[in-house]
């Protein structure tokens, strides 16, 4: 077995729920537990974090043995170099956020300390917040600091447990660029809970789907959200991740184009420099197929692509097709009355008609 | 001076009595009522009713049994006379353990119940930042259930002082010794010292009122806040 990477075994009997799980994750990047309520993602990870003991346990962390229940060995959480951030921020409310956040740093031995008080302040972006009492802080503001303490115990593992489930969507966009932040300049590995599939694409590289306290697939984010055999692609949120790289800028019409194995698509002008790393996500419903490539049309993206794959989709009237552009997958949502007269079948070289594409940053 | 030198001793014994007897109940009681409000435990009921049973009980009850076991041949009595204390009915400590005992639900109940509504969440928090079990007592949940202290060390205080029929039984009846306010004021009415009873009386009156006056504002206070 790899020194590096995350090791979890857990069996979990609960009255009416049970939780049984083995798994390998890359020691590095966010991994994202996806699945809807009641899938034993956020049990998973109360074991992962010993808030929950398991019956059957093992749990290796890059070469660190945190629990075996074979060999009686169970480290309690205060013991576990981990960060968990809780759905609710749950601050202390009687210290000021300043004592919140030096509470788990003062625990932990100077030498251990790898994160720098500035750096976090930082990075979440809540310098001004120090001297205030959590209950004056906002929804998103509490997040932040919540994230910023797990954070100043320099954790050698980041729980989330759906930090962004208890805001509405103008905070959620407001914190979900500092969980970017962490993705891009933290070198600290990720568990976070999910039951949405945007933020999953926005933020995870690595996902495992669980179903009724089973892993049903695991991958990476490529290759799940390009899965057709996953609940995942009948979300209405379904689509692919494309990540790609910033080609050129045309000043004239204020475009940029962002190129990837299989083509480049043309966006709104970004900020980002030539070269620049930007992740893309299709959705499905954002995709429609021609047989030919149709000159008269506003639309502006346009990729020759092989269909792969045609499956039914959530209602009678739709199908799913998974279409392959030089190795990069997309998925379309057409009507099944489209699919037949196109005459759509596995092998056929069609044009995707892409009317949106958002970007993840 | 309408008090007399028995009044004034009186006054100080109580007052001794009712600090000593809250600082021991904090003590005792607060392990107590942290394991009533963590446990899962079947016996959760019956220590709690056994906790709360001084709430019904005529104090003679109590006093009776607390003679009998703290007596020379109870086991209570026995222990304290075989390391040498002698016994303890009719002394200071004695009253001071059949205190502790008659108030302890004055104290644990409120203290259980500031435990309860501080709920799993920060303790669970507190464990992964890395804080153990003891650190987390005290930085945490003795914090968040102050106001339960308060409330707790206030109505020990006071249902100390309040007492009578116990303090009568395992007391007796000592001056500078065991003789307290209310025993104090039932002497006097005996006597019939009416006027020298009005002044304790009234004094004890006046003083319940107030700890209640500042117990009730400072609850509705924090309630308005929250």
């Amino acid at each position: 077995m790899p020194a590096d990477g995350i090791r979890a075994r857990f069996r979990v009997d609960y009255a009416g729920f049970a939780l049984d799980v083995d798994l390998t994750l890359p020691g590095h990047g966010v991994t994202a537990l996806f699945g809807h309520s009641g899938s034993g993602k956020t049990t998973l990870l109360r074991c992962v974090a010993g808030l929950e003991r398991a019956a059957e346990a093992r749990l290796e962390i890059n070469g660190e043995l945190w629990q075996d229940s074979a060999a009686g060995v169970f480290l309690p959480t205060h013991r576990r170099a981990l960060g968990y951030v809780f759905q609710e921020a749950s601050l202390f409310p009687h210290l000021s956020v300043r004592r919140n956040l030096e509470y788990g740093m003062k625990r932990v031995d100077a030498a251990s300390r790898q994160v720098s008080w500035e750096r976090v302040l930082e990075l979440l972006g809540i310098g001004h917040l120090l001297e205030r009492l959590p209950g004056r802080l906002s929804g998103g503001e509490r997040q932040r600091v919540g994230i910023a303490r797990a954070l100043l115990t320099s954790p050698r593992l980041l729980l989330m447990d759906e930090p962004l489930a208890a805001l509405d969507l103008k905070r959620k966009n407001e914190i979900l660029p500092y969980l970017e932040r962490l993705h891009d300049e933290l070198d600290i590995p990720m568990l976070f809970v999910s039951h949405l599939p945007d933020e999953v694409a926005r933020l995870a590289d690595h996902v495992v789907l669980l179903d009724q306290g089973r892993v049903t697939a695991q991958g990476s984010l490529q290759d799940i959200m390009a899965r057709l055999d996953l609940p995942t692609a009948f979300h209405e949120d379904a689509g692919v991740v494309i990540e790609s790289v910033v080609a050129e800028h045309d000043d004239h019409y204020h475009l940029t184009r962002l190129a990837f194995p299989g083509g480049a698509v043309l966006v709104a002008r970004r900020p980002e420099a030539p070269g620049q790393r930007l992740r893309l996500r299709v959705h499905a419903r954002d995709v429609s197929l021609a047989n030919s490539r149709i000159e008269d049309s506003s639309i502006t993206n346009v990729l020759p692509a092989t269909v792969r794959e045609v499956v039914e989709a959530d209602t009678p009237a739709h199908v799913l097709v998974r279409l392959e552009a030089e190795g990069t997958p997309l998925i379309a949502r057409i009507t099944r009355r489209s699919c037949d007269q196109l005459g759509i079948a596995p092998g056929r070289r069609m044009w995707a008609q892409i009317k949106a594409v958002a970007l993840l940053g | 001076m309408p008090l007399s030198e028995h009044d004034l001793a009186a006054i100080r014994l109580t007052l001794e009595l009712a600090s000593l007897t809250t600082v021991l109940l904090l003590v005792v009681g607060t392990p107590i009522a942290w394991w009533l409000a963590r446990t899962r435990s079947r016996l959760k009921g019956a220590i709690g009713a056994v906790v709360a049973l001084p709430l019904v009980l005529p104090p003679t009850v109590l006093g009776f049994y607390l003679l009998v076991t703290m007596g020379p041949h109870g086991p209570i009595g026995q222990l304290t006379q075989f390391l040498g204390l002698g016994t303890l009915p009719f002394t200071f400590a004695g009253l001071v353990v059949a205190s502790v005992f008659y108030s302890l639900p004055f104290v644990v109940q409120p203290l259980q119940n500031a435990f309860e509504a501080i709920g799993e969440r920060p303790l669970e928090v507190a464990s992964t930042l890395r804080a153990g079990p003891w650190d987390t007592f005290f930085t945490v949940v003795v914090p968040l259930a102050r106001p339960g202290f308060i409330t707790a060390a206030i109505l020990g205080f006071a249902h100390t002082v309040g007492e009578f029929g116990v303090v009568l039984m395992i007391g007796g009846n000592i001056p500078e010794k065991t003789r307290t306010v209310a025993v104090q004021i039932f002497d006097h009415v005996e006597a019939m010292e009416y006027a020298q009873a009005h002044w304790l009386a009234g004094g004890m009156v006046l003083f319940s009122f107030l700890v209640l006056f500042a117990l009730y504002s400072s609850r509705r206070f924090k309630a308005g806040l929250s």
